[in-house]
């Protein structure tokens, strides 16, 4: 079985102005997004307490909300997790002092007790995240996908030329921030999990583009007197199968992990399944034509083959 | 192809089979590894296996105000000594201690034996209000700072022995944090009772001058201070009583040798405590000059009782009651036993995980492994056909080198690591889907199945690295950076590229070599 019996010739950078119109609006979306609503950060970053509590049988929101209320822990937030018998109850940080936020778990399970009998609830997870740790990772987190985008941009400058090292880091760029934003419109929950699954999206993001990021300097010593379009087109093209393969073997693992892997990794699923959808559409579609753009020179030629083409015609 | 020397089918036998050794331990599980098979399991983290995970912050400056107390006991110490008069000594703010002389007292000397005494301080003298000021070094400072974080974790170590939790880990963070992972911890409540309290125990005489109306007012006498005792039954009928107490401390709970749980008259738990040499001679120094006073034992910061003094109390023994639980008593006689904190402790940061979560989180992670797993095999084969077996031999040796690492390391596996290591699944296939594409293409150029084969490999190779490289880098500042479950992820990430990259480049080639050689093949099955 084979994808493309020969190598497939669509003409990839003949789209790139559709592509980069397409891309504009979805990071302008994304932008949009994350300035007004932002994003819905966890207790990770947020500071605050979650307590993960299991009961004996299914259970309906309304009568654990009701059966907290009277603990006044501010801003609550009580949901279904996974199944109908699991409860998450989020607290979000408070005025209060450490102290006071650690005795929330003790209240929060003396005040669900008469809801389903002694042994009835039991308390599976508890997170709590101080306001300083927060904060902390917050930075941390910033920081370490500034230093990854730095490191890699001096590997790619290294390994092949800057403006390649500038057309990856811009697509990991517009990745991240399409990831981000879409966590931003969903209103999805943002943790550290999350975190750990975007930095997976740039390791993702940059192996796709490498990869084609390869195949066009190869073909640029092989095809020397072709204008850099067409040997960017082939390079796409020739890489193509490879592409689909590779994100089709991606995605089948991440839909069992999405579907099977339990609540807590689903959020973790989600963001790749996402990243890789839109890492792959980036190194095809951002990445490649951004070295066109990137090259004076070349982009002179273009310019000079239109012409030439215009008056042939 | 040219012939491929022996020892490349060697090493690959080599790892395969040594792989399989060191993985197959940590599949069949905990108690049914066969001796004759390594013993070293993955470790799985707190996420998997459930337990408390903390993250404590040492208050250090209150150790450093401890400090500066303690000069005050210090100063009033020489100066009593040398019969000098003073009208007070005072700690201000939180590193300074202003002693006031008298106008007569021989200010010059008592600067120069103050400054023998406390070499670590810098000690002052102000002339026309005769007042010597004596303020803890920088360095000083640092050292005291330093060393109630390191003593601070000697203590919790101490204490969660005492408690019996199998493979504690605690591990300092930065310079005034500490890290507290306990695995299994069925109870966390109980367990951070026992961490974080401070177990500060003071013995002090009660003031029984002092008129306890006038001290609820707020006129407390200058050299006591009013304390409260907490008496009565269980939660809910728990009275306070107010005590006035002088604020010296006779005897503090540094000097006790043992503390155990015991029952008194009425069977109810109290502690005992005995003293070392130098506390049970103060001890019964003490009980023997105040005989028919009160003297209050208070514990961080709160009377447990107050008893009468009936006689003296010779052979270095005392027993603190209160309304203690049996479970109570236990813990707070690990405490005694233990030592004080140096310094209180505030919880940062605290995830605890119950051990079933952990269990059904194990579960289900195996279970999409698997399920994913097996949804690629399928699909290399039904693509690639025979390459696609091929493939799928170094992805499942992938996994087994990667489960080794793991155990030889004594990594820990997170859930964030097994999401990881799905994912690693997917994209240890795009080596060898990289390599097996070029193939297809050399073929298609019309190239013989064993030069294709050779071009395959060579041109995808620096295509390989270079993915790979950068995405290792990644892996490696997510580990820099990252805390608790996401370095897990990173852990498990970097070690499965680099398996993978072996697997894809050397394993399968020097598979494949073996498989061709000696015959003329004249179709690939790709």
């Amino acid at each position: 079985m084979q994808i493309f019996g020969k190598a497939p010739h669509f003409n990839f950078i003949g789209k790139r102005k559709l592509a980069m119109i397409a891309s504009i609006v979805m990071v302008v979306l994304s932008l949009g997004s994350l300035l007004t609503q932002g994003l819905n950060f966890g207790i990770d970053f947020a500071g605050g307490t979650l307590i993960q509590v299991r009961f004996d049988k299914a259970m309906d929101l309304a009568p654990v909300r009701k059966a907290i209320a009277p603990i006044e822990l501010g801003d609550t937030v009580v949901q279904s997790f996974g199944a109908p018998e699991e409860v998450l109850i989020r607290v979000e940080k408070q005025g209060k002092s450490n102290e006071a936020q650690q005795a929330i778990v003790n209240d929060v399970m003396a005040a669900l007790k008469p809801l389903a009998g002694d042994n009835g609830v039991e308390m599976r997870r508890v997170e709590f995240v101080g306001p300083q740790v927060g904060e902390e990772l917050t930075e941390k987190g910033m920081l370490a996908m500034l230093y990854a985008m730095i490191a890699i941009l001096i590997y790619i400058s290294i390994r092949f030329e800057l403006r390649f090292a500038l057309g990856a880091v811009a697509a990991l760029v517009h990745d991240v921030i399409l990831t981000m934003g879409f966590f931003s419109i969903l209103q999805k929950e943002f943790t550290l999990v999350v975190v750990a699954a975007l930095l997976t999206v740039v390791g993702y993001s940059l192996n796709d583009t490498i990869v084609v990021y390869d195949r066009i300097r190869e073909e640029m010593k092989r095809m020397k007197r072709q204008p850099l379009t067409n040997i960017i087109n082939e390079a796409v093209n020739r890489t193509l199968a490879r592409t689909l393969v590779t994100s089709l073997t991606t995605i089948l693992v991440l839909l069992a992990l999405f579907f099977l892997g339990g609540a807590v990794i689903h959020d973790f699923a989600l963001t790749l399944l996402f990243g890789v959808v839109i890492g792959t559409y980036s190194s095809i579609f951002v990445a490649s034509p951004l070295v066109l753009w990137l090259d004076p020179a070349k982009r002179k030629k273009i310019a000079d083959e239109a012409e030439a083409s215009k008056e042939g015609a | 192809m040219r012939q491929q020397p022996r020892w490349k089918l060697y090493l690959v036998l080599l790892v395969a089979l040594g792989s399989i050794y060191y993985a197959l331990p940590s599949i069949l599980g905990g108690g049914n590894i066969p001796s004759w098979m390594s013993q070293k399991v993955i470790h799985q983290g707190l996420d998997l296996q459930g337990g408390l995970y903390l993250l404590y912050d040492v208050k250090v400056e209150e150790a450093v105000k401890q400090a500066a107390n303690n000069m005050v006991d210090t100063a009033r110490n020489v100066l009593r000594k040398e019969r000098q008069r003073y009208r007070g000594i005072e700690q201000v703010g939180a590193d300074r201690v202003v002693v006031r002389l008298t106008p007569k007292s021989d200010a010059p000397r008592m600067v120069s034996l103050l400054k023998e005494e406390m070499r670590e301080s810098d000690v002052e003298h102000f002339q026309p209000e005769a007042q010597i000021r004596l303020t803890l070094g920088e360095a000083e400072k640092e050292e005291i700072r330093k060393y109630a974080v390191d003593q601070a974790i000697e203590i919790i170590r101490n204490r969660i022995d005492a408690f019996g939790v199998s493979e504690p880990s605690i591990q300092k963070q930065g310079k005034r944090r500490i890290i507290v992972q306990l695995p299994g911890v069925e109870n966390p409540e109980r367990a951070k009772g026992l961490i974080g309290r401070t177990a500060r125990l003071d013995f002090k005489l009660v003031n029984e001058k002092a008129d306890l109306g006038r001290a609820l007012e707020g006129r407390v006498p200058p050299d006591s201070l009013l304390m409260y005792e907490e008496r009565g039954g269980r939660e809910g009928d728990k009275q306070e009583y107010p005590l006035v107490v002088l604020k010296r401390t006779v005897l503090s709970g540094q000097h006790i040798q043992n503390a155990q749980t015991t029952f008194n008259e009425y069977n109810e738990p109290i502690v005992s405590i005995k003293f070392d040499g130098v506390g049970g001679r103060k001890f019964s120094q003490i009980t023997g000059e105040h005989i028919k006073e009160r003297l209050a034992i208070v514990l961080d910061g709160k009377v447990q009782s107050a008893p009468v003094i009936q006689d003296k109390i010779a052979g270095g023994r005392a027993t603190i009651s209160g309304s203690f639980t049996r479970e109570e008593a236990h813990d707070l006689a690990i405490v005694l036993r233990a030592g004080a904190l140096p310094a209180p402790l505030v919880i940062l940061e605290e995830r605890s995980v119950g051990p079933t979560l952990g269990a059904d989180s194990v579960a289900q992670g195996l279970e999409s492994i698997l399920i994913g797993g097996v949804l690629v095999i399928v699909f290399m084969v039904l693509y690639y056909k025979g390459f696609g077996l091929l493939a799928n031999l170094a992805v499942m040796l992938n996994v087994s080198i990667l489960m080794t690492l793991l155990a030889v390391m004594q990594a820990t596996l997170t859930l964030p690591g097994i999401a990881g290591a799905v994912l690693l699944l997917g994209m240890a296939v795009d080596a060898n889907v990289l390599i097996f594409e070029r193939i297809r293409e050399e073929l298609r150029l019309g190239k013989s199945p064993l030069a294709a084969i050779d071009h395959g490999y060579g041109k995808a190779f620096s295509t390989i690295l270079d993915a790979n490289i950068t995405t290792l880098i990644t892996a490696v500042i997510l580990y820099q950076f990252g805390t608790g479950p996401v370095r897990g992820f990173a852990v498990t990430l970097s070690i499965g590229l680099l398996a993978s990259m072996f697997t894809a480049i050397f394993v399968t080639r020097v598979v494949l070599a073996e498989f061709v050689k000696n015959r003329r093949i004249k179709k690939l099955s790709i």
